[in-house]
């Protein structure tokens, strides 16, 4: 074969390069107006409030583009006025009160008003509506309109039902618009009061916003913006790194890293996620001894370092510190010989181990086969030997509601309106389909917790059940995760605990 | 003739129930319940019993599958649980765009195998056709996704010629009444959103075409190598026609069949590549869809895809089955 390239050869190659040149690049060259978005999940439903969508914590930040919820949450959890600007119980607490902001317009133009948010109120209790939290929104009615104030007899006492009115389901939808269109109407062209009006969405690929000129809040900074749907960790790597995208998040610590190196810009701050292993009450777990010896056997900071490359916040309770009850005097200490001595209590050792499942995702958080696989490893030096069982993350769902989880189980719980009922509660209250622990004990510390109108009291009682719960061994807290953001040159980007990424919260710099 | 045809439909048919049966039992049986899924913190008994009821889950599997057949027979796959929309306007809104893709990898295979193949052929017994036959193993070796992988990089980082993710640019104004964009944009003398849409796809379908190329190119020469030293091609040679005229019209007719039969079979799993090639390139097509609604256990949408993909399925290879008859005098006249 002749390699010597011959004048034709050359000018064939010559052609092909420059047909190639002539071809467009697609990187880059954003208008100052543009943002543009790698996000990693995909958006199937714009009616914040029914359905699984409406309680998908990672849909949030779509949701919060375009609607607001009655009452605003702040990047760091705190509750702030939004169309609500006032709220709050009688003396007797047999009512509610909200006052609804005035000059508020819908995206369509037409005026917000106190019956949108009565309307909205009434549609999340009906359960023919589909919202999963109906059972919380159930606990007010007979609502009433006088002006800009809206009242609702309490059928239930729920201490936290404002707190609701900031988080999953929360939002206030357009009574007078969403009545004359129907829910397929809405779906095809959604209208809310946010920062961000949807100016064409296509399912599976992308959402273009442009920005409500008529916003109540601080204005968005980006005329136009353009959510991709990618949901390939690397594909959304490359995205940035082309400048086919401006932002992304949730990509692997190591490619964080790396794109830090290269200059890009980032945030990598916590949120309000954790990774945790439940504990079941059945065999081996009902021995006191073994659940205490697998929690001070594992060495948590190790985990965070060596496979999170130290993006991670070690933890001993179900409470991150931005929460209402954490306690920073609870610690379980790493302590391989306390529990070494401990399982010894109960006739167990290395060359003795007792044994378990534990099951765990793959794939699901980061690197939460490997922290199970590391785990299992400290556990094997002081006498535990656990098998590993990988499942998929709806069937934990599953296994968690029928209460049929392995001895351990790993997890991780979100709770993004920082109230120990979403996160010790709901995890660890035997009666709800979401604990897997049945403890009479724990059962009767929590119940009167519910109701509690005392608000230091129901936080003191909050801290007293993670104190039983540690020193118990009912469940085994790892850490508290952090949120890879990374974005090019020229942004400023201010996360937000709940690890929505919003568009408002982009900046220029 | 009418009779295969007639016959090759009905077990068309019959597979197509034994689909629809097999998908609604093994996705109601594997692990996985989609309302456990959506239940959030709170939630009691109570609730997961009106949910269950809400998304009519409450009733046995047979119960179930009664009730979906009959309306799948007039034409209602149920709704979405995610989407909350008609599973058969969200799977028929996709379908266009896994068909363009399919096609798109399909015509890329077919031209690149094609080529290679015939010029294998042609400087058979040289290095030429040794580097032909290591490309051709590098192509079957690698899978389809660890090409988009590459491809990624080098064609969207590293010489970012075309775009990571998508179908079209988001901020073109789309003015197509169906979803076939790249047929559509073509017949509306669109070519600037033909090209657009044509470098959101080049690299997806590239992908999903190099392992089929280097198959149609390890047979298409392995079949043209027997054909040209058969008799008539011998004898056309002693007529004094050139070496490329015997491959392309002597043997070319004759060693396509068994090709042509292989590419009907390769179109389906090719399809099936499409999942993964899809959700790699954020392209809106049906297999990307598949992977959310599995993700979520949205059981009738998963269904609905499975179904659609079945059906394709069996069409394509009707349609080869019946391609082959046609072209085979043999079975033709048998």
């Amino acid at each position: 074969m002749n390699l010597n390239p011959t004048r034709r050869t050359l000018l064939k190659l010559a052609t092909i390069g420059v047909a190639a040149a002539g071809l467009p690049r697609f990187a880059a060259a954003q208008g100052a107006s543009e943002l543009t978005i790698a996000y990693n999940v995909n958006l199937p439903s714009w009616d914040p409030t029914v359905g699984a969508s409406g309680v998908n914590p990672t849909l949030q930040g779509y949701f919060l583009s375009v609607f607001d919820r009655f009452i605003h949450k702040n990047p760091d959890l705190s509750l702030a006025p939004g169309l609500l600007t006032e709220w709050g119980w009688n003396e007797d607490r047999s009512k509610v009160f909200m006052v609804v902001r005035e000059g508020v317009t819908w995206h369509d133009g037409s005026p917000f008003t106190a019956e949108d948010v009565a309307w909205s109120l009434e549609r999340a209790a009906n359960p023919e509506t589909g919202n999963p939290i109906q059972f919380t929104w159930g606990t007010l009615g007979n609502f009433t309109v006088d002006g800009n104030r809206v009242e609702a007899d309490v059928l239930q006492f729920e201490p936290t039902i404002f707190k609701w009115m900031a988080f999953l389901t929360g939002f206030v939808l357009p009574k007078a618009y969403y009545e004359r269109v129907g829910a397929e109407g809405f779906e095809a062209a959604p209208i809310g009061t946010g920062p961000y009006m949807v100016d064409r969405y296509e399912r599976n690929a992308f959402v273009r916003l442009k920005a409500n000129p008529d916003y109540w809040g601080e204005k968005p900074a980006f005329e136009n913006v353009t959510i991709k749907f990618v949901t390939d960790p690397a594909s959304r790597v490359a995205e940035v790194e082309s400048g086919n995208s401006d932002v992304t998040l949730e990509i692997p610590y190591e490619e964080y890293d790396r794109l830090m190196a290269a200059g890009f810009n980032g945030s990598a701050e916590t949120i309000s996620d954790i990774a945790m292993i439940f504990i079941n009450d059945v065999d081996p777990m009902l021995d006191r001894n073994v659940r205490l010896a697998a929690h001070h056997a594992i060495d948590k900071q190790l985990l965070i370092d060596r496979l999170l490359l130290g993006y991670g916040v070690a933890l001993s309770t179900l409470e991150t510190p931005e929460y209402l009850a954490f306690d920073p005097g609870i610690e379980v200490a790493y302590d391989p010989e306390l529990a070494a001595s401990l399982l010894a209590e109960s006739g167990f050792s290395p060359e003795n181990p007792v044994r378990f499942t534990i099951q765990t995702t793959r794939g699901f958080k980061p690197k939460d086969y490997e922290m199970i696989q590391a785990i299992v490893g400290m556990w094997r030096r002081v006498g535990i030997e656990a098998e590993i069982e990988v499942y998929e993350i709806a069937q934990h769902f599953e296994l968690r509601a029928a209460d049929q989880l392995a001895p351990a189980a790993f997890y991780n719980w979100g709770n993004a309106i920082g109230d120990p009922t979403t996160s010790t509660g709901h995890a660890m209250f035997g009666p709800t389909p979401h604990s897997v622990w049945d403890g009479q004990e724990l059962i009767d510390m929590i119940a009167p917790l519910w109701a509690e109108p005392d608000e230091e009291k129901r936080i003191e009682g909050w801290k007293a059940v993670s104190r039983y719960i540690a020193e118990e061994g009912l469940a085994i807290p790892l850490l508290q995760y952090v949120q890879p953001i990374v974005y090019r040159q020229g942004l400023e980007v201010t996360p937000h605990k709940s690890g929505a990424l919003l568009p408002q919260l982009i900046r220029g710099s | 003739m009418a009779r295969i045809f007639a016959l090759r439909l009905l077990t068309t048919l019959v597979t197509l129930l034994g689909v629809a049966v097999i998908v609604f039992v093994v996705i109601r049986v594997v692990p996985g319940d989609p309302i456990a899924m959506m239940l959030p913190p709170g939630a009691t008994e109570a609730d997961i019993a009106r949910l269950r009821t809400l998304y009519g889950l409450d009733k046995s599997i047979g119960g179930q599958f009664v009730i979906w057949f009959g309306n799948v027979l007039q034409g209602d796959f149920g709704s979405s649980i995610t989407a909350r929309q008609p599973v058969l306007t969200l799977v028929l809104g996709r379908l266009p765009a896994t068909l363009e893709l399919s096609l798109l990898a399909l015509l890329m295979a077919v031209l690149i195998g094609g080529t290679l193949g015939v010029t294998g052929t042609r400087l058979r017994g040289t290095r030429a056709e040794a580097g032909i036959d290591v490309a051709n193993g590098i192509g079957l070796s690698v899978p389809d996704f660890l090409w988009g992988l590459a491809l990624i990089v080098l064609f969207g980082v590293v010489w970012p010629l075309f775009p990571i993710s998508g179908r079209v640019s988001p901020r073109l104004e789309l003015p197509f009444s169906t979803n076939f964009y790249l047929i559509e944009s073509i017949l509306r003398l669109r070519f600037d959103l033909t090209r657009n849409l044509l470098a959101h796809m080049l690299m997806p379908a590239l992908a999903l075409a190099l392992p089929l190329a280097a198959i149609i190119s390890q047979l298409l020469k392995q079949s043209l190598k027997e054909t040209v030293n058969l008799d008539y091609a011998v004898l056309a040679r002693t007529r004094g026609y050139s070496e490329r005229h015997v491959i392309l019209s002597e043997a070319l007719p004759n060693a396509a069949l068994p090709t042509l039969t292989l590419i009907g079979v390769q179109f389906t799993f090719l399809m099936g590549g499409t999942i993964i090639i899809e959700r790699l390139f954020s392209y809106e097509g049906l297999g990307n869809m598949a992977i959310d609604a599995v993700i979520t256990r949205d059981l009738p949408l998963i269904q609905g895809i499975v179904l659609l993909f079945a059906l394709l399925f069996t069409l394509v290879n009707l349609v080869v089955d019946m391609a082959y008859v046609l072209l085979n005098p043999k079975l033709r006249h048998a």
